[in-house]
């Protein structure tokens, strides 16, 4: 029975929970079922609310406790810190998720949990909420559950036949910084349960291949998380942890959490105003670009740039630093190619390929399908050639990027760069 | 100038590309009938709307153009933007003289009938977003839309085969009608009485009599859930109300008052 106690109980949780970033039902499509509520849509998943951070709401992101015996530097809920505790019951969790998807509030469950007594007994109560949903609510929606470092292979093996996705969060790249920061744990903690995930879904897709019906096994793949400005690591750390991890085939999402000073009296974290946002929208570009635009970690950072340029974009960065890949012919570029280009998106790029198709495109063309040309003009060419006729065409290689960055960089993009550069003076020593 | 008027509908409009092509010319403008003429008119043709001619025009359209092409005009349809018709009209026509045109965004009435359904298609999956059911006593999850475009048919099926073990009932206010699913298919509802309906078409929100007796405490529950989730430090109302139009505000549990 829901009551108003439970009211209290899931601020609580949500509020404990909501340091967690991913929150995408992506991944997965499967239709609703006979004598079973629920389907999973394709794409990108669907948002039903957007909070007032302007973060998509898209599955009740909740934790089942937020005690914890764990003493994580950068968590809210560290046993060290004195806050509001709470527990729901496993069945107040399930009917809340029921009436709320019933409802179209949600597009399923986030669940997560403190580690109270040992990993596997954590583990197992979360296992067997899952377990209800699936069998006896008959819920068919999205089920992302985060996975509890320890638990046991046969837990994880259980809890991935009924959960779409399942994550465990790196937080932090570094295994030095790790362990300074959350003594109970160190990188194996972590790379253990993915790979164990990694097994179940590469056993599983073997497996269908014999029998079609077999159950599927975390279909929608793993996610995981990193903090950013917490501890020390370069954009070049974070990212070429990134990489690597996307190198895993069930590795799907790897989401940056621009670090909110929740423990501001633990000497080992910054104090931060405000979390770094400008940065972590940055590493959003970066990681973008790894696995939409075909861009290398080595090309967007690399030793001498060890962290992304705050005020331009990563491509627009790429680029200022290659003017001898431009300018990029519309005409008869290939479609990577044009990718490539800053300004120009994988929508902008497809309508170029499709409508040249047709006819030769001009600049007057592209304006008219809704390419926005601030950018993509200095690197690319199109029909119109230098004549007598028409303007010259300045381009990178004409204006030399160190002319041309100016121009591109917009007043209120800098001082937002500014802003947060200001920030980091609040590092404090002996953080290293 | 030559000038076509028709009756504003779809196949209206269908028949206005047979005679276009039964007359040999290609009029310059396709005007709705109430719409004022253009001042200099040679000739002004007001088009009969036949069944047979906008089907025959509308299987040769199939033959010609892709699935996806089709579907898309359909989607367009569904905007009941008086500003599609003249684009739509001289797009059809050309299919017919140039054939599958659909993926050449650089012709104006192509990119013009593409970003009209692209519209479309968006508020669609702002609806299978934004509905929020409330139960009833008697178990049906009703909810109240009113939507720009008329994209009820569009997100029939995703909510059929959704909520397949709830009835439901989805009704929009502005166009005055429904699709209520029953637990086997989906039929299209209008009321007599409008004023008769135990909701409020202004909020949606169902009358208490018929209301299901924990409805409160779960739009109670929700809305604590949305505030809780919000972390304070990082407020961001610009994106909240970019991905969030106000204009569907009015209809969403979370930002009423319980
Ligand atoms: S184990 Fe998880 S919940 Fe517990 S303190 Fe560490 S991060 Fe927080």
């Amino acid at each position: 029975m829901l009551t108003e106690k439970t009211m209290e109980k899931l601020r609580i949780l949500a509020e404990s929970a909501k340091y967690d970033v991913s929150c995408s039902s992506s991944g997965t499509v499967r239709s609703g079922r006979q004598g079973m509520v629920g389907n999973t849509v394709g794409g990108v998943g669907i948002c039903h609310s957007f909070a007032d951070d302007g973060r998509c709401i898209s599955l009740l992101k909740v934790m089942l406790t937020n005690f914890c015996m764990y003493d994580c530097a950068y968590c809210i809920n560290r046993r060290s810190n004195d806050i509001k505790r709470a527990t729901l019951s496993v069945t107040e969790l399930e009917e809340i998720t029921m009436e709320f998807y019933r409802r179209n509030y949600i597009e399923g469950l986030f669940l997560s949990s403190g580690v109270v007594r040992n990993p596997d007994y954590t583990m197992e109560r979360l296992t067997a909420i899952v377990r209800d949903l699936r069998t006896l609510h008959r819920f068919n929606g999205y089920i992302h559950l985060k996975s509890i470092p320890g638990a046991s292979r046969e837990l994880l093996n259980e809890a991935g036949r009924y959960a779409d996705r399942m994550s465990v969060n790196i937080e932090i790249p570094r295994e030095e910084s790790l362990k300074l920061l959350a003594p109970e744990k160190d990188h194996q903690s972590v790379f253990q349960p993915m790979r164990l995930i990694q097994q179940g879904v590469l056993e599983n897709k073997e497996e269908r291949k014999h029998f079609r019906y077999a159950p599927r096994f975390v279909p929608a793949g793993q996610s995981t998380q990193m903090i950013v400005g917490a501890t020390k690591e370069t954009d070049r750390d974070i990212l070429t942890m990134s990489s690597m991890l996307y190198g895993q085939p069930s590795m799907r999402r790897v989401y940056y959490s621009g670090y909110v000073s929740v423990n501001t009296y633990d000497s080992r974290l910054p104090i931060l105003k405000q979390p770094p946002l400008v940065r972590e929208n940055r590493l959003y570009q970066a990681d973008w670009l790894l696995r939409f635009y075909h861009f290398k970690v080595e090309e967007i950072v690399d030793e001498e740039h060890a962290n992304l340029d705050l005020g331009l974009d990563p491509k627009l960065a790429w680029a200022l630093r290659h003017p001898e890949a431009f300018p990029v012919d519309i005409n008869t570029a290939e479609y990577e190619q044009l990718l490539r280009v800053p300004g120009l998106g994988t929508k902008s790029a497809w309508l170029i390929v499709n409508s040249r198709r047709f006819n030769r495109l001009t600049s007057y063309d592209l304006k008219k399908m809704g390419v926005v040309m601030k950018k993509a003009k200095y690197f690319i060419t199109c029909n119109e050639l230098t004549s007598q006729f028409s303007q010259p065409i300045v381009g990178i290689n004409e204006l030399r990027p160190e002319r041309l960055r100016p121009l591109l960089v917009s007043k209120s993009e800098q001082r937002r760069a500014a802003e947060e550069l200001q920030l980091k003076l609040d590092f404090k020593e002996g953080c290293d | 100038m030559t000038v076509y008027t028709f009756d504003g509908t779809m196949d209206g409009l269908l028949t206005a590309v047979f005679y276009a092509f039964a007359f040999k010319e290609q009029p310059e403008k396709l005007l709705n009938e109430e719409d004022a003429l253009p001042l200099f008119c040679d000739r002004v043709y007001k088009v009969p709307t036949e069944e047979e001619k906008a089907r025959r025009v509308w299987v040769g359209l199939e033959k010609r153009l892709t699935k996806e092409a089709m579907r898309l005009i359909s989607v367009s349809w569904l905007s009941e933007l008086r500003e599609l018709s003249q684009p739509l009209f001289q797009y059809i026509c050309k299919v017919f003289r140039q054939g599958d045109i659909s993926r050449n965004y650089a012709d104006p009435d192509v990119l013009a009938v593409t970003n009209i359904a692209r519209r479309v298609l968006h508020e669609q999956l702002r609806m299978k977003q934004f509905i929020r059911f409330q139960k009833a006593k008697d178990g049906t999850y009703l909810t109240v839309i009113a939507p720009d475009h008329n994209v009820l048919p569009l997100i029939i099926s995703h909510f059929k085969d959704r909520f397949r073990d709830q009835p439901w009932l989805i009704y929009d206010a502005k166009r005055h009608y429904g699709f209520y699913y029953g637990g086997e298919s989906v039929v299209r509802v209008t009321f007599e009485n409008e004023a008769d309906v135990p909701f409020n078409l202004e909020d949606g929100k169902l009358n208490d009599d018929v209301l299901s007796a924990d409805d409160h405490l779960l739009q109670d529950l929700w809305r604590t859930y949305f505030k809780a989730i919000c972390i304070r430090e990082r407020m961001n109302p610009r994106k909240q109300l970019n991905d969030m139009p106000r204009r569907y505000w009015k209809y969403m549990t979370e930002k009423q008052n319980g």
